[in-house]
């Protein structure tokens, strides 16, 4: 019961800096602060978001499959990549300092080129999806496979564990929270990113559609796209929670005090 | 009393370094069958390093360690091996851990994990087998993680000081606990401790383990009434005990 209470009241704190937020916004342009055409109020950007609904759902889907599918080839190049990180030093040493630089790139300056290479299809978004989610899992995964107890590892290999057995019954399982936390960002990124590469060239997606009402100065119909996107990341940032949880279930069972 | 002849585990001259500095040396131990054997020494003698060897995860510069007639020097997976901390996985459930071992060795899941539940109420662990380490007290971790170790072991345990984590009082149910658990079961083992009361009290024979490098300086054999902790502890005889080893120590 009291916990019920407490994460209520935990929430009455951010609910309400949203809904006065909201309220200033309504305000602002209600006494013509800032004219129509620049800053539509939020009852015309919900307005929007309901007439504009179809497409706006058409255009969510190619940019969801996008970044499913950037997100998905970036979960398994940053398994592989930690595991073998993990695994020889050598290979540590070599790509970790690459891995920070290939973060450092602006994804706004590389998109093009990779339209460039990659043409106006799906590949270049999924590609640089790929990239902005890669290096979150993976430097996760390390310092998840680093946090692994070498206690424990003597104790498996006592058993008489071969190396994968130890993989798969130690670093594996301790790495799975900092992967987790890493999956949180690049989820979000993924939508970001598959967006971005939209915006430098495409037929479809929710970049396309931002780009083209932008062109119009339908600021209204922009902010509706910049809130479908926001609804989306924080629902799969919500979908990676849920798996988490499901995963990991002792994590939520209470610790005994001695 | 135990002759060599019938040791199942015995230990020949180990010696070992670790960056030239040696650590043991020429320390030579056996094990009855069914004995319990205590290693009892102040910290820094090398008691932990020579579990390591004897246990496979160190191979000795010199020296050989031998399971009944079978040379296991450097080859782990053969003696259980129960390190200082309990160590249980906080990721998986208490039966899964204790069925580890069985699993390691290529048992099929379903079966390891019968066969560890079927001693869970022999191990007092009754009601624990869904449950996560961390929902469990430190005396039944101690009892879990032993359960581990007899499930791993085929007959031999090395223990690193299993019970100095706990609480005096649990200590000393522990102790009651551990003296009828291994009257039950069929253990040989040998474990590693500080406390001279613990050694004298659980053990058939005290080796004493001191210097730099670690040596075994002497070899008590101790009769105690192992039916009856709680009167040998407060008997004349325990008193000689440990007189006697105050001495050696």
């Amino acid at each position: 019961m009291t916990k019920r209470y407490q994460s209520i009241t935990n929430k009455i704190a951010p609910v309400s800096a949203l809904i006065l937020l909201v309220a200033l916004w309504a305000a602002i342009c209600g006494f013509g602060a800032i004219p129509a055409y620049m800053l539509p109020s939020p009852a015309a950007v919900a307005k929007a978001f309901v007439s504009d609904f179809p497409t706006l759902m058409f255009h969510s889907r190619v940019t969801l499959s996008e970044a499913a599918a950037g997100l998905g080839a970036g979960i398994l190049a940053a398994f592989i990549t930690a595991s073998f990180m993990n695994r020889f030093s050598v290979l540590y040493n070599a790509l970790y300092p690459l891995l920070v630089i290939s973060q450092t790139i602006p994804t706004v300056a590389i998109a093009p080129i990779l339209v460039m290479w990659m043409g106006f299809g799906m590949a270049p978004k999924i590609a640089l999806v790929v990239l902005t989610t890669f290096f979150p899992i993976t430097v996760g995964m390390l310092d998840g496979y680093r946090s692994a107890d070498a206690d424990s590892v003597s104790l498996l290999r006592s058993m008489g564990a071969n190396n994968f057995k130890i993989f798969r019954y130690i670093y594996l399982p301790s790495s799975m929270s900092h992967f987790f936390a890493g999956l949180k960002i690049s989820a979000s990124y993924s939508i970001v990113g598959a967006v971005i590469a939209e915006w430098l060239g495409g037929f479809e997606g929710l970049g396309v559609y931002m780009t083209r009402v932008r062109k119009a100065y339908q600021f209204d119909k922009m902010f509706a796209v910049i809130i479908l996107i926001i609804i989306i990341s924080l629902l799969l940032m919500l979908a990676v929670k849920l798996i988490r949880n499901a995963v990991m279930p002792w994590e939520r069972k209470g610790a005994v005090r001695n | 009393m135990n002759t060599s002849a019938d040791s199942v585990l015995s230990a020949e001259n180990i010696g070992i370094s670790f960056d030239s500095v040696k650590i043991i040396e020429n320390v030579s131990i056996r094990l009855g069958k069914n004995e319990i054997v205590s290693l009892l020494g102040q910290s820094g003698t090398g008691k932990t390093t020579l579990f390591n060897v004897l246990s496979g995860l160190y191979t000795p510069d010199s020296g050989r360690v031998y399971l009944r007639a079978e040379d296991i020097t450097g080859k782990p997976g053969k003696i259980s091996y129960m390190l200082q901390k309990d160590l249980l996985l906080p990721y998986m459930t208490v039966l899964d851990n204790t069925a580890l071992p069985l699993i390691i060795k290529g048992e099929k899941k379903k079966e390891a994990r019968e066969k560890a539940a079927s001693l869970f109420s022999k191990f007092g662990l009754d009601g624990c087998e869904k449950k996560y380490p961390q929902q469990l007290s430190g005396g039944m971790r101690q009892r879990a993680a032993l359960l581990r170790t007899y499930l791993s072991s085929q007959g031999t345990a090395l223990l690193d000081e299993p019970f100095s984590a706990l609480d005096a009082l649990t200590k000393s149910a522990m102790h009651k606990w551990y003296l009828e658990i291994m009257s039950e079961i069929e253990l040989s083992t040998i474990f590693i401790t500080h406390d001279i009361d613990e050694a004298i009290l659980l053990s058939d024979r005290i080796y004493i383990m001191s210097g730099k490098p670690g040596r075994i300086t002497d070899e008590i054999n101790v009769r105690g009434n192992k039916d009856d902790p709680e009167g040998f502890l407060l008997s004349r005889e325990f008193l000689e005990y440990k007189r006697l080893i105050k001495q050696k120590l």
